[in-house]
């Protein structure tokens, strides 16, 4: 298996990677992220490379890779839609936005099964749907992501009009989360390495949902009970 | 007592405050005094402290936090390690997320000080991979408390050292428990250990390690403003505080909600604008889907650790998921066992084998071709994975099959009804 296809700069990085860590073994994850940035999925290429990186195995490294949902053995879209089918979204729409997505990008009326791509992958307005477990989101629901950018309180026609707009290659503005790159962008950012982070981290996060309560309790003066002055910290025998 | 305020915004106090997620901002509301103050005092006076305040783990175990800090050796023979569970996943469970997002700083003073107290100079915040805006705000954050002196070398000139890792998982809800979290962090598969050692013994790379879940982390800076009494005037004895209660599902206005421990699902409706549409309760998840389910039968239970346990439940997260009437039971609890199927992580056979054969006679079942004898299958499956299992998993598996066949038997066998006047697609137990 050749490595090649991973030029100076990404050994770079990943010797980066290993760098934050007391042990080599802990940058395996991350640099599974730099690997799959590289080539939109985690390739038996990748697999060697982080092994030989890391000095592991390739069987060691592809026990890892198949554990983990986020890395994706096949070729992804541009874009990575995840729709979350657990119990409380699915209830509000979740299944049916699923099952809806399916249908409007599986070809020739042939429901797109999961984790298939729609149009060749990598291009400009390809799609690889997937459905996936809670978001963490549930006060948001049903919500679903783009390159795990949070859409939030979606219905089956919002979705369609996302994903189509993905489609023609637009990048409409998630609820919460930075604006729309690629899924091969996003791994980047998974393994650590943030080139935009002053600006991407201004990308909105709070929805009405969020600050409800704190909302709530500043309309009707609710606080806390107030803080006396000086707390001492407690006396305890010094052991030294 | 003094009467306390129906909502109690501690956690979530500077959610509202623009850009909150920014140093300055942070700085400006209180930020970073109660780390002054611990680093003027002694790690065994902030052990105790928070042992006094009666702190307990907000990742859905309860444990007492100080108790589990005081279980770290005093001495440095090896390396000490914080670690942060940021892995929020539990189905219904939606805030430390937020809570990341929005205040990432308290946080990461939480994190110098638990650090401080326990001797450790090293402290990683594994975060869950999906939530990449959390993965900018603690980057973003951690880089702006080093620069300004909050971490790294002789932080505030105290002579204590902290590095802090953000480290990004890949997609494993088992990595929330706190030994498989360990095993990823190592990279290895996310596949929980036995215990005993327990971490604080044979943690991270075996060394003495402690594994404390984001709001309970969170909450450690106002403790050491405002001391252990002002803490425990809020919430009940054994369970005091604030806490963030994630409502979801059927109601008027489902979000966040800081209030005391021991508030009630009456008491939160209430605020919530109750139920959607006025259409009435039927079931909810007190703190996620591993913990059982209450009824309308529950409203008044008092929402902390012993008042979920003593009516048969779990305080878990707190993450209340609110169904109503219209919801069949057999098919949420059917949806829950997908998820703890896909879940499992394989290295224990009752839950994995477990699990993956409810799943089918839920599914089969919920398609109308179930027999009554498929209820007694399913507890007695249920009986095989509780407590057999390696981890907590398993055990909140059978939480909603339990739960639902406890107090909604009638639907599980109305769907078995159907399938008698339908004799010729009866299947057995268990076949697919």
């Amino acid at each position: 298996m050749s490595i090649d296809v991973f030029g100076p700069d990404v050994v770079a990085e990943a010797q980066e990677i290993v760098a934050r860590y007391p042990r080599s073994r802990s940058a395996l994850l991350p640099m599974l992220h730099l690997v799959q940035s590289k080539e939109g999925h985690v390739s038996p290429a990748g697999i060697a490379f982080c092994a030989d990186r890391l000095g592991l195995t390739t069987a060691e490294v592809d026990a890892v890779v198949t554990f983990y949902t986020m890395y994706k053995r096949n070729p992804c879209g541009e874009h990575l839609v995840s729709v979350c089918t657990n119990t409380l979204c699915a209830m509000l729409g979740g299944d049916s936005i699923y099952a809806r997505l399916r249908e409007f990008l599986g070809e020739d009326h042939a429901p797109n099964g999961h984790e298939e791509t729609f149009g060749a992958p990598g291009t400009t307005g390809s799609i690889t749907l997937e459905h996936v477990e809670c978001l963490a989101a549930c006060d948001l629901a049903p919500v679903l992501q783009v390159n795990y950018e949070f859409f939030d309180n979606q219905t089956v026609d919002g979705a369609v009009h996302l994903v189509d707009a993905l489609r023609r290659g637009e990048k409409p503005d998630p609820d919460r989360g930075a604006p729309l790159t690629d899924f091969r962008d996003v791994s980047r950012q998974l393994a650590g390495f943030l080139d935009r982070l002053d600006s991407d981290v201004d990308g909105p996060s709070a929805a009405t949902e969020t600050v409800r309560g704190a909302a709530l309790a500043a309309e009707r003066g609710w606080t806390a009970p107030t803080m006396p002055d000086d707390a001492p910290l407690p006396v305890v025998p010094d052991k030294k | 007592m003094t009467e306390v305020d129906p909502l109690t915004p501690v956690l979530t106090k500077r959610w509202l405050s623009p850009k909150s997620w920014r140093l300055s901002v942070y700085e400006q509301l209180e930020g970073y005094t109660a780390l002054r103050k611990a680093l003027a005092g002694t790690p065994e006076q902030l052990v105790t402290l928070v042992k006094d305040s009666g702190l307990r783990g907000r990742g859905g175990a309860g444990f007492p936090a100080g108790v589990k800090w005081s279980f770290m050796p005093p001495n440095e023979d090896k390396p000490h390690y914080l670690v942060i569970n940021a892995d929020e996943g539990e189905p219904g469970t939606c805030k430390d997320i937020p809570l990341m997002m929005a205040d990432p700083h308290s946080l990461i003073e939480g994190c110098v000080i638990a650090s401080y107290a326990m001797r450790s100079h090293s402290c990683f915040i594994y975060v869950r991979g999906e939530a990449l805006h959390c993965v900018r705000r603690m980057h973003s954050a951690v880089r702006e408390a080093y620069q300004a002196g909050y971490l790294g070398q002789n932080i505030l000139g105290s002579g204590f050292d902290l590095d802090i890792t953000v480290h990004a998982g890949a997609g494993a809800y088992i990595c929330g428990e706190e030994t498989a979290l360990l095993n990823s962090l190592e990279g290895l598969r996310g596949e929980p250990r036995l215990k005993p050692p327990f971490p604080a013994a044979a943690g991270l790379y075996a060394a003495p390690t402690t594994v404390n879940n984001v709001e309970t982390i969170a909450s450690v800076p106002y403790i050491v403003n405002g001391g252990s009494a002002w803490f425990r005037a809020m919430g009940r004895e054994k369970s005091p505080g604030p806490k963030i209660f994630s409502l979801s599902g059927h109601v008027e206005q489902p979000g966040q909600y800081e209030a005391p421990m021991g508030s009630t699902l009456r008491e939160l409706l209430a605020l919530a604008g109750g139920m959607k549409g006025g259409i009435p309760l039927k079931f909810w998840t007190p703190g996620g889907s591993s913990t059982p389910l209450f009824t309308a039968d529950h409203l008044d239970v008092p929402l902390d650790f012993e008042g979920a346990a003593e009516a048969g439940s779990m305080l878990g997260t707190t993450a209340l998921q609110i169904f109503n009437e219209t919801v069949s039971v057999p098919w949420a609890v059917m949806k829950w066992t997908q998820f703890y199927e896909h879940e499992s992580c394989g290295k224990c056979t009752p839950c994995r084998e477990g699990t993956y054969w409810l799943a089918k006679i839920l599914e089969r079942m919920v398609a109308g071709m179930g027999t009554p004898e498929d209820i007694d299958t399913m507890l007695d499956i249920c009986d095989n994975i509780f407590g057999r299992s390696f981890c907590a998993l398993g055990d909140g598996a059978v939480s909603p099959i339990q739960s639902g066949i406890k107090y909604f038997r009638d639907e599980f066998l109305a769907l078995c009804q159907q399938n008698k006047s339908n004799a010729e697609r009866r299947e057995l137990a268990g076949a697919h």
